[in-house]
């Protein structure tokens, strides 16, 4: 279990890694900006944004899952971690859904 | 239960092929029973290796149906799915023959780990005493009763994708000396332990504390070791 | 790169993680309530104009990325890729001041 959610953690880090370079290019056209927040629209655009803020918060949540094991004293917990990791991303991109 | 189990036996060195076997089923059988039935019964050429047949020793481990275990403690129930037992030797580890792997580089890096005990007490001196109820003689408490398995090192991840990593066994060995009250040897074991192909390199996938027969976690250990090195790397003593 | 010099970057990665792993937050949150009702770029811009508040919180956001994602793909190049070495490392450090540059750029460009 924890070696898939640490696969997941990884995947999300390289296409956040990918991602964040082009992130900036864009908003640092601020001038720009309405142009290229007209593009993003588009529904498959839109899902993409949604995938990102899942990606964003299951790289977060898999982050605070090594933290934990790696700095605090630990035993039978470490084994409830992963549901929180998964929880933790379905909530973020449930409120992301909503919030569009 | 049916009368007979149908069994696959890795046969042959890195470049071998499994063989069928059918094996009589009995109540209470091991995977160990099973190869010695093989051995015995069926292929006198068949090569593995076992000592003592009661979880002491930590010599039979082999891979079952895809995962590292300890085979004389392995009941066939708990593994028997899907009416298959495929016996492979262990992963990350090259093979000799058959179900016996090269365990050289298993050990060797236990002893790169700096694995061995270092006293500053000769025959001379009394007893040293450690409070039984002492943090760090819980800590080694928890992590002391390794059987040198190489199950951690076969089933974990990193091993796999880095061969110069010490792997899970020989890190919770240098643990159990480094929060050892009597023993000298310090920094000059954290500085074997540090970076890429030590403790540093560990993501908590934490196959090892899955997989461990005796219960133990390498996983927490090897932390204990990050957090311990990078300590020493910032008071500069690293 | 030496034992000691890796253990430096892991401390590195884990500083610059507990500091993502505030900024992630707030950052999720913002998304979360700033989507409502649509993205208009005047909308972004009167939040981030002028406002010394955000500038700190984006400038140390971008640093703590800069440091955190070259690091990563560290591990992932050698674990993935085979890919180790200097040349490796020196391509990490051209990523890690990309993103930097890229990432203060935008910061300033919302905020001036």
């Amino acid at each position: 279990m924890s070696r898939w959610l640490a696969l997941a953690h990884r995947l999300s880090g390289l296409a956040l890694a990918l991602f964040l370079p082009v992130h900036f290019w864009v908003l640092g056209r601020a001038l720009e900006l309405d142009a290229f927040l007209a593009w993003t629209e588009q529904p498959l655009v839109k899902f993409a944004e949604w995938g990102l803020v899942v990606l964003l918060a299951l790289h977060l949540a898999g982050g605070l899952r090594v933290l934990m094991l790696e700095f605090l004293p630990w035993r039978d917990w470490a084994k409830g971690l992963a549901a929180g990791v998964a929880g933790f991303a379905l909530a973020a991109g449930l409120a992301f859904a909503l919030a569009l | 239960m049916s009368a007979t189990l149908n069994v696959s036996v890795w046969r042959g060195g890195a470049d071998g092929a499994y063989r069928d076997y059918e094996v009589p089923r009995h109540e209470s059988q091991t995977v160990l029973d099973v190869v010695t039935h093989i051995q015995r019964a069926l292929d006198p050429t068949l090569a593995y290796r076992y000592a003592c047949r009661v979880g002491m020793c930590g010599s039979c481990a082999m891979t079952v149906n895809g995962a590292p275990r300890w085979t004389c403690r392995t009941h066939v129930d708990k593994v028997y799915k899907n009416r298959k037992l495929e016996i492979a030797p262990l992963r990350n580890l090259p093979v000799i023959r058959d179900l016996v792997a090269d365990m050289r580089e298993f050990f060797d890096k236990w002893a790169r780990a700096r694995g061995q005990f270092r006293g500053a007490r000769t025959k001379a001196d009394d007893f040293a005493r450690v409070a039984p109820g002492s943090e760090a003689r819980k800590l080694v408490d928890a992590a002391i009763e390794c059987i040198g398995c190489g199950v951690c090192y076969s089933a974990c991840d990193v091993v796999a994708a880095i061969p110069e990593y010490l792997g899970p066994a020989a890190l919770n060995r240098a643990w159990t000396l480094a929060k050892d009250e009597r023993d000298t040897l310090g920094v000059d074991r954290l500085r074997a332990v540090a970076g890429d192909a030590g403790c540093h390199a560990c993501h908590t996938h934490m196959s090892c504390t899955e997989r461990c027969p005796k219960g133990l976690s390498p996983t927490a250990g090897i932390s204990g070791l990050k957090r311990a090195v990078a300590g020493a790397a910032l008071r500069g003593e690293l | 790169m030496n034992p000691r010099g890796e253990t430096y970057l892991w401390i590195a990665q884990r500083a610059s993680a507990a500091v993502l792993g505030l900024c992630v937050l707030v950052h999720l949150a913002t998304i979360i309530y700033a989507v409502q009702g649509g993205l208009t770029g005047a909308e972004i811009l009167a939040r981030t104009r002028g406002n010394a508040g955000w500038l700190a919180f984006y400038a140390i956001f971008v640093a703590a990325v800069a440091v955190h994602a070259p690091i990563g793909l560290r591990s992932v190049l050698a674990e993935w890729l085979g890919w180790r070495g200097r040349g490796r490392d020196a391509a990490l450090v051209a990523f890690a001041l990309i993103l930097a540059g890229l990432g203060m750029r935008a910061v300033l460009g919302v905020y001036a």
